[in-house]
């Protein structure tokens, strides 16, 4: 019974870590833009399937950085193209011009990769289980959590004492008064979409090796990425982590006890939350209230 | 009578006149009278989602729940309760409307972008309870084991089932009352104040109006004309599936009132005639039908935000 719930929490905590990365992404465009970017599962499959273009090439190493900085220049040019005409408009707008997107990359995908599904190869040295007792912890699942670790916390080591870090936290509360102080704001966020579209990437490529790859992946993955913006509160990077981690544990947990709940604990969390604490753990009072 | 009256009454009539001689026109251009069923039904869902979004502001996106609430429980109904297709409705209608009531108390203080990304959250529970829930719902196969019901008045009775014709002037006619319903609660002085909370919510707010009482009124509203529209697709297709629920159907609905005009009280109806009857085109003619729905919604963010009876209007006026 312990190592069951033992191997559940840490399957939540690495279910977490992934939805994590994605709502990282999301928040960080919803945050300094304004936009629900509701192609990010798309992207999401985008820097899965380049890895698996790129593989045979680069291997999965090359594969591993190379793909997500592919799917971040797309992400700037469709920002270029298409969202940034959008900015300042009626949040609607956005919302339904890349809920759009999200169709034309869906059935792009499956144009150029086909509909089946695919694997990404995985080196070996990173597949095999560390130890015979804890078998459910291979190499692949731990290496992933570190890649969200090691990532995220540069990510926020960046935001915290960079000068564009700064800039984009500061644009996050007032963009207006960053504007006037002479900031370029396009560029700014042209950069901070390319970030949380390299994030999308980067976790297309990782859940390609676990899960394998589908157009239709990014689907099932966008709305816990929602949920963990909601739950950790809307403007605070900090809570997106920490919700994105407690709702994969708290699916993980249930998964024990009542299977076929695991994926509505984390609705019945947000409804308690908004209940609760509407601005979320850590949001900010007054913001998009 | 004004010249602008008249106006509004030449657009009544031309809208009820090609609506009520449908089955008639439609087959000359290639159509069939399901196909006018469906328009008719997804146009009540189109401009339930606007009456929230273009006569309140409120932006759903997660409307679909509602919609397919209904058309479980309507199917439900039908399968297990009472072979009645009255019953049917009303069973459809009360069980997502007073879902949508319950949710909307917990919706009404968030605002804008907050307020949809809740509202496709919990959209999407409903999805998931009737994709796992099989026993009950059938899971990813659908709702299937029952029929639309005739109707009995004694001394006729109307087989809807497999008479396509009466079936569309059935839903005509509910289709008809719905929007009688609407357009009276959107002329009378709640209407009225729906659209000044639209217009500038904080100017409404000091003049004493219970801003979250009003849009949670709204909300309610809209869910139940979702879940009407919801039960009557269900007997429509003596089917449901999860896919009723799912958020891209909610974003259908939105681009459909968008691409008619948010604006516009037919607007949505304008739309889902575009939108349902290209979809029904595209798919029978190209397998990449999704890249093309997606390129037109592309454009008409772009370039036509205002919807086709928006941008006449905007003509009229200059």
């Amino acid at each position: 019974m312990l190592q069951l719930v033992f191997f559940n929490v840490t399957n939540g905590l690495i279910i977490g870590a992934f939805y994590a990365l994605m709502a990282i992404g999301l928040s960080l465009i919803l945050n300094l833009s304004g936009v629900i970017n509701f192609a990010h599962g798309g992207f999401l499959v985008i820097g899965g399937y380049l890895a698996y273009t790129l593989t045979p090439y680069l291997g999965f190493w090359g594969a591993l950085i190379i793909a997500p900085i592919l799917t971040a220049l797309i992400g700037v040019v469709v920002e270029r193209l298409l969202i940034r005409r959008l900015y300042g408009r009626d949040p609607l707008y956005s919302l339904l011009l890349t809920f759009g997107l999200a169709f034309i990359i869906e059935d792009g995908t499956r144009q150029i990769w086909g509909a089946n599904g695919l694997p990404v190869s995985v080196p070996p040295a990173l597949t095999s289980p560390l130890s015979y007792e804890f078998f459910f912890i291979t190499g692949y699942r731990m290496f992933m959590v570190a890649t969200v670790a090691i990532v995220v916390g540069l990510l926020f080591v960046l935001l915290r004492y960079t000068r564009i870090g700064v800039r984009i936290r500061a644009g996050t509360l007032d963009l207006e008064t960053v504007a006037a102080l002479g900031v370029n704001v396009r560029a700014l966020r042209s950069l901070n979409f390319a970030v949380g579209i390299f994030l999308a990437g980067l976790a297309g490529v990782l859940a390609g090796g676990q899960l394998g790859l589908e157009p239709t992946m990014g689907d099932g993955l966008l709305m816990p990425s929602f949920i963990a913006i909601i739950v950790g509160g809307v403007g605070s990077l900090t809570g997106t982590l920490l919700g994105g981690l407690l709702i994969g544990v708290a699916s993980g947990l249930t998964a024990v006890f009542f299977p076929s709940a695991s994926e509505a604990v984390i609705y019945v969390m947000m409804a308690m939350v908004l209940l609760i604490r509407p601005r979320g753990l850590l949001g900010e009072e007054g913001m998009f209230t | 009578m004004t010249p602008e009256q008249g106006k509004r009454l030449a657009v009544l009539a031309a809208v009820w006149g090609a609506l009520i001689l449908a089955p008639y026109w439609m087959p000359l251009f290639g159509g069939y009278t399901a196909l006018g069923s469906r328009v008719l039904v997804l146009g009540l869902g189109a401009m339930s989602v606007n009456f929230l979004l273009g006569f309140t502001g409120v932006l759903s996106f997660g409307h679909a729940a509602w919609f397919g609430l209904g058309a479980y429980a309507c199917g439900l109904a039908l399968k297990f309760v009472a072979p009645s297709t009255p019953f049917g409705l009303l069973a459809g209608t009360l069980a997502g409307g007073t879902a949508g009531t319950l949710l909307g108390a917990l919706l009404v203080r968030r605002r804008g972008i907050y307020f949809a990304m809740v509202t496709i959250a919990f959209g999407q529970v409903f999805y998931y309870i009737a994709f796992q829930w099989s026993s009950l719902t059938g899971g990813d196969d659908g709702l299937r084991g029952f029929t639309r019901q005739p109707l009995d008045f004694r001394l006729i009775r109307i087989d809807l089932l497999h008479n396509d014709v009466y079936f569309y002037y059935f839903v005509l006619i509910s289709f008809a009352a719905a929007v009688a319903i609407m357009a009276v609660i959107l002329h009378s002085p709640f209407g009225r104040t729906m659209i000044a909370i639209r217009e500038n919510e904080r100017r409404a707010r000091f003049l004493g109006i219970p801003i979250e009482l009003h849009i949670w009124i709204a909300f309610t509203l809209s869910c139940f004309f979702m879940a009407f529209a919801g039960a009557l697709y269900a007997l429509l297709n003596n089917f449901a599936d999860p896919r009723m629920l799912h958020y891209s159907l909610s974003g259908d609905f939105v681009i459909m009132a968008v691409m008619g005009g948010m604006r516009a009280f037919w607007g949505p109806l304008f739309g889902a005639v575009v939108f349902v009857v290209l979809q029904d085109y595209l798919s029978s003619v190209t397998v990449n039908w999704m890249s093309f729905i997606g390129i037109l919604i592309v454009l008409i963010v772009l370039f036509f935000p205002r919807g086709v009876l928006g941008l006449l209007r905007q003509r009229r006026m200059a």
